[in-house]
């Protein structure tokens, strides 16, 4: 049993690297508790798949040092770590049965064969693999096999995490909910820290309780769903958590009121102390943001309306930027003129990208804290 | 299902079929016509029926033993070939670098033996070997050893398997190369984890994955050097004695050597038979493997 902690990480591909460009993974201090659920999210490339590879020992970090359990395993070789990794194509050794196949990793280990018997047949029972035991396991099922990768992990008594990179990547769409959520049955049942490397935010929001969003070798928040969807620490995690992601429309702020344009907008918070000479933006989600009849709240432009199914979502312009909305059911519009209201404490005000805290208005900051 | 009748088909197929029947429906009938035939010269012949047939398929006459002699060489000797060069090409493959400029450079020199003609390389080596003025002959009998290929048919044999070895490993090195490269790093991350050994994954991954190029080289190198000719005619030309007196060597003499046109189209005939059968337990075999790794990826 481990917590796993990421001391001043940072690693590069390059042998010379000359600035933070350079490098894949930028220096990162992290602690994963001990039976925690979770996801590293972030687009192709910003570094999650290299830093998996550290945790797991595939990969020797530049700089910094990880901790199990206070104990440095830096440099320590990845079979003498106690981790499993399920990769996103399922590995599986062609030539031996399931049964031999979640044997493996005990038989290299030199267990007892009676001990490595009962093992194999109570993770196969929990793996729902009972009835292929026999059977190839080069002829089974991606889903079935990534289920194999899994089970060579979870055979080893000695596992104190599992690290997952984007292993439903090859599953059909309907199994993929299957399988995940007898991920998240393992994770309650085993009191495994798994960690889930994903680029899918559904995936990521359904299967962790804790979410690190990356982008471009940085973590750049890490928090629950909750946090994630209502304060993004930044633009990007608004963009790239929620479908349609969050509106960002540069403003200038002055006290309570911010300006899109020639528009206004109140805000719930002041922000005295905004850096000067920096990008100043304004954020709100589209599902803060409801649709009403022309004259009331902001004035809009409406471009579009697109039925998603549960819901329908206007793509408007405040002042000449784009941005979506919510339509409610009872509206319907004449034209392409309409009135926005959003909800003051869901907008927030970015600074280079970065979220501003903000000072919460005098006699107000009780009753915020009761909605929240 | 009722199929179209179209006679213009057969003009499209026309071509193919004068240019089949030309290179080889022609020559193979002039063959069989002469295995049924015994000549004296003077473009006289006479009818013999299945005469050379069956004196070729009986070892105590004179035909039939010198015949069954060069197949039991022929065998061997690719037995030897296999024996040799599928493990070391598998054992250079494993060895070589996977990346960088080192790869191209590695691969450069793996293919040049390939890129040299057959009887180039039999008279690289009739010259290289040799006791007197070759580099490697005049070195072993520097050495104390006493090596002759000209004289002692185990030196004419070690030569030949030495010099088809340098020649055709290259081959099976980077048939076996391309296999390697195909296995994705997954899976040997994968084989860390699970703490397999160095042994283990190449039994375990390595040797699964490369069966599939394993199969088509031994079946290249089995056919090859069961048709060897140029490189041992060239090097020692079938001697000393009949030592080195392959099927294909012994076809040449009595053809070309005796004029006996009879007797050398029926061992011809014979010797193709033997090329095609063990051809088509090699296709049987590849094709048994190709239907069971469609089973493998149809329910994915």
């Amino acid at each position: 049993m481990a917590s796993i902690t990421l001391d001043g990480l940072a690693h590069t591909y390059r042998p010379d690297p000359r600035g933070p460009q350079d490098y894949a993974l930028k220096e990162i201090d992290h602690v994963w508790r001990q039976g925690g659920a979770y996801a590293l999210l972030g687009p192709s490339g910003c570094g999650k798949t290299t830093l998996l590879n550290i945790i797991s020992g595939l990969v020797v970090p530049t700089r910094g040092r990880i901790l199990f359990d206070g104990r440095d395993v830096t440099r320590l070789p990845t079979e003498a770590r106690n981790i499993a990794q399920v990769f996103q194509f399922p590995v599986v050794y062609d030539t031996m049965s399931v049964r031999e196949n979640l044997a493996f990793p005990l038989k290299n280990r030199r267990m007892p064969r009676e001990a490595i018997a009962r093992r194999v047949e109570e993770i196969a029972s929990r793996l729902d693999l009972t009835p292929v035991l026999d059977r190839k396991a080069s002829n089974l099922t991606a889903d079935a096999k990534q289920k194999i990768s899994l089970g060579r992990g979870l055979v080893r008594e000695d596992v104190a995490a599992i690290l997952f990179d984007e292993p439903l990547t090859v599953i059909d769409p309907h199994l993929k909910w299957q399988l995940r959520s007898s991920l998240k049955e393992l994770h309650r049942a085993l009191d495994l820290t798994m960690i889930y490397v994903t680029h899918d935010q559904t995936e990521a929001l359904t299967f962790a309780d804790t979410v690190v969003v990356m982008h471009d070798g940085a973590v750049v928040q890490t928090g629950t769903p909750e946090e994630l969807f209502e304060r993004p620490a930044h633009t990007f995690v608004g963009h790239f958590i929620g479908s349609p992601g969050m509106n960002v429309l540069p403003a200038q702020v002055e006290g309570r009121t911010a300006h899109v344009g020639d528009v206004a907008i109140a805000l719930d918070r002041a922000y005295p102390a905004l850096p000067k000479g920096e990008r100043i933006e304004l954020g709100v989600r589209p599902e803060f943001a409801t649709l009403a009849a022309p004259g009331t709240g902001l004035p809009v432009t409406v471009t579009r309306i697109e039925d998603i199914g549960r819901a329908r979502i206007a793509r408007i312009e405040i002042a000449g930027n784009p941005a979506a909305a919510m339509v409610p059911e009872e509206l319907s519009l004449d034209g392409d003129r309409a009135g926005l209201t959003l909800d003051p404490r869901q907008v927030h005000i970015y600074a280079d990208g970065v979220l501003v805290p903000g000072v919460p208005a005098p006699g107000e900051a009780a009753g915020r804290e009761g909605a929240a | 299902m009722d199929k179209p009748v179209n006679n213009r088909a057969w003009l499209l197929v026309a071509p193919v079929f004068l240019i089949v029947a030309f290179s080889a429906i022609v020559p193979i009938m002039t063959v069989v016509n002469y295995s049924v035939q015994d000549t004296f010269g003077n473009n006289q012949f006479f009818w013999n029926g299945l005469g050379w047939f069956q004196e070729l398929l009986d070892p105590s006459t004179e035909l039939g033993g010198r015949f069954l002699d060069a197949l039991w060489r022929n065998l061997l000797f690719s037995a030897i070939i296999l024996a040799i060069e599928v493990p070391l090409g598998i054992l250079v493959a494993l060895s070589m670098p996977r990346e960088g400029w080192k790869v191209a450079a590695t691969l450069v020199v793996m293919a040049l033996p390939l890129l040299i003609p057959w009887n180039v390389v039999g008279t690289i080596w009739q010259v290289f070997a040799r006791a007197d003025i070759g580099l490697a002959g005049w070195a072993i009998n520097a050495l104390g050893i006493d090596y002759n290929y000209t004289g002692d048919p185990l030196a004419a044999w070690i030569t030949i398997v030495v010099m088809d070895v340098w020649h055709w490993t290259s081959l099976v090195a980077l048939l076996c190369y391309a296999g390697l490269k195909s296995i994705p790093d997954a899976y040997y991350q994968a084989a860390r984890i699970d703490g397999a050994s160095r042994w283990a994954v190449f039994t375990t991954i390595q040797l699964p994955k490369m069966k599939r190029v394993l199969l088509i080289a031994v079946l290249l190198r089995f056919m090859d050097s069961f048709m060897i000719y140029t490189e041992p005619f060239v090097l020692t030309g079938g001697g000393p004695g009949n030592a080195t007196t392959f099927l294909s060597i012994d076809l040449v003499k009595i053809a070309l050597g005796q004029f006996d046109l009879g007797k050398a189209a029926a061992m011809s005939l014979v010797y193709n038979l033997i090329v095609l059968a063990l051809c088509w337990v090699f296709y049987t075999v590849m094709t048994n493997t190709g239907t069971e790794r469609r089973q493998e990826e149809n329910p994915a």
